[in-house]
């Protein structure tokens, strides 16, 4: 019975001491680095990771803080949105002219589905009108008997003189 | 016909393109128009928004304070010139309270709270500053660089405006200005 509650006791004790390694391991670890290629320098309007000036360093400088009171990187953007505004992130805005970032893909992939659309059937249809089948044009071989293409009695005079020309070499 | 229509749609895009760059651009532009409508005498009524006070839980405005002279001061923790200026409103403030004319109001721009509250304890500032956060205010007043100051009278509209670092010498004027 003791020996039992020895073992009970050994085995809380060692989860209690993995407890918070295991606290650690789940929550990632975040970085400056991490952080700053995800947001904007509010002052200058390029990416935080590339900007260097006073400003950029004071919001690198709350990144560390935030870092530092052990904050993850979603609660560190929310925090940089609630101090610099939305513009911190690295999106295009939602009114005026920044709409545009959002529609603009959109109208040029409807126009690239709508001529996909007309031209394919016309690409489709053009080889059937000019050769018999795709066979033609790499062997040169007929496809099949009804298709074959003979050679005309002077072509096929022409070709021999041409090979035993060349034979001839 | 039907061969002219797929050149056409790809002529309407691109002017399209074009057109939406150029507004983009012209969007981005400097906006000078508060001084210029100054320097001719018209002056504009100040733009308002109400703003939480930055380190109390409340908001403040423009608007608000009409009745009383405003020096409105764009400031940053960040900013080296934003320091220098710091005494020189200061001064002006309490010369305001003093005589119940008016107040100076701070707008911090694109800076941290902590930063900001850091800051205007160390300069020793007495005025309230509001926190315009996404610098929504700063766009209606043109502002782009800071620090820069508004000087508004008691009808609320901008008398005369300072972009960059102020001197007493422009205090001194404006404030007559605002007063008269």
């Amino acid at each position: 019975m003791s020996r039992a509650l020895v073992l009970v006791l050994a085995a809380l004790a060692v989860a209690l001491a993995a407890a918070p390694g295991a606290a650690l391991a789940a929550a990632p670890k975040v970085d400056l680095i991490d952080v700053e290629d995800e947001v904007m320098c509010v002052d200058c309007g390029i990416p935080l990771n590339t900007a260097e000036g006073a400003q950029p360093d004071s919001m690198r400088a709350l990144i560390r803080d935030l870092i530092a009171q052990g904050h993850t990187k979603a609660q560190i953007k929310q925090e940089l949105v609630a101090q610099y505004g939305e513009d911190v992130l690295a999106l295009p805005e939602t009114e005026g002219v920044g709409i545009t970032a959002y529609a603009i893909p959109l109208v040029l992939g409807a126009i690239v589905v709508a001529t996909l659309v007309l031209l394919v059937p016309r690409w489709r249809r053009r080889p059937a009108a000019g050769m018999t089948s795709a066979g033609d044009e790499i062997t040169g071989a007929p496809a099949s008997p009804d298709s074959a293409r003979e050679l005309s009695e002077a072509d096929a005079a022409r070709l021999d003189e041409d090979l035993a020309r060349y034979d001839g070499r | 016909m039907k061969r002219l229509i797929a050149p056409i749609l790809a002529a309407v895009v691109a002017l399209g393109l074009v057109g939406l760059l150029a507004y983009g651009l012209m969007s981005k532009a400097e906006d000078d128009s508060i001084e210029q409508a100054v320097a001719r005498g018209d002056f504009p009524p100040a733009p308002s928004a109400a703003l939480p006070v930055l380190g109390a839980d409340a908001t403040q405005s423009v608007a608000a304070l009409r009745g009383k002279v405003v020096v409105l001061n764009f400031w940053a923790s960040w900013c080296v010139p934003c320091r220098t200026e710091a005494p020189i409103l200061e001064r002006a403030h309490k010369r305001l309270t003093a005589s119940g004319a008016g107040t100076v109001l701070g707008v911090t721009y694109n800076d941290s709270a902590p930063a900001s509250l850091r800051f205007a304890d160390q300069t020793g500032m007495s005025f309230p500053s509001v926190r315009d956060v996404g610098t929504k205010l700063a766009e209606r007043y043109g502002t782009n660089r800071i620090p820069e100051t508004f000087v508004i009278d008691r009808a609320g509209r901008v008398v005369d405006v300072f972009r960059g670092q102020i001197d007493q010498a422009f205090i001194d004027r404006a404030l007559a200005k605002a007063r008269a």
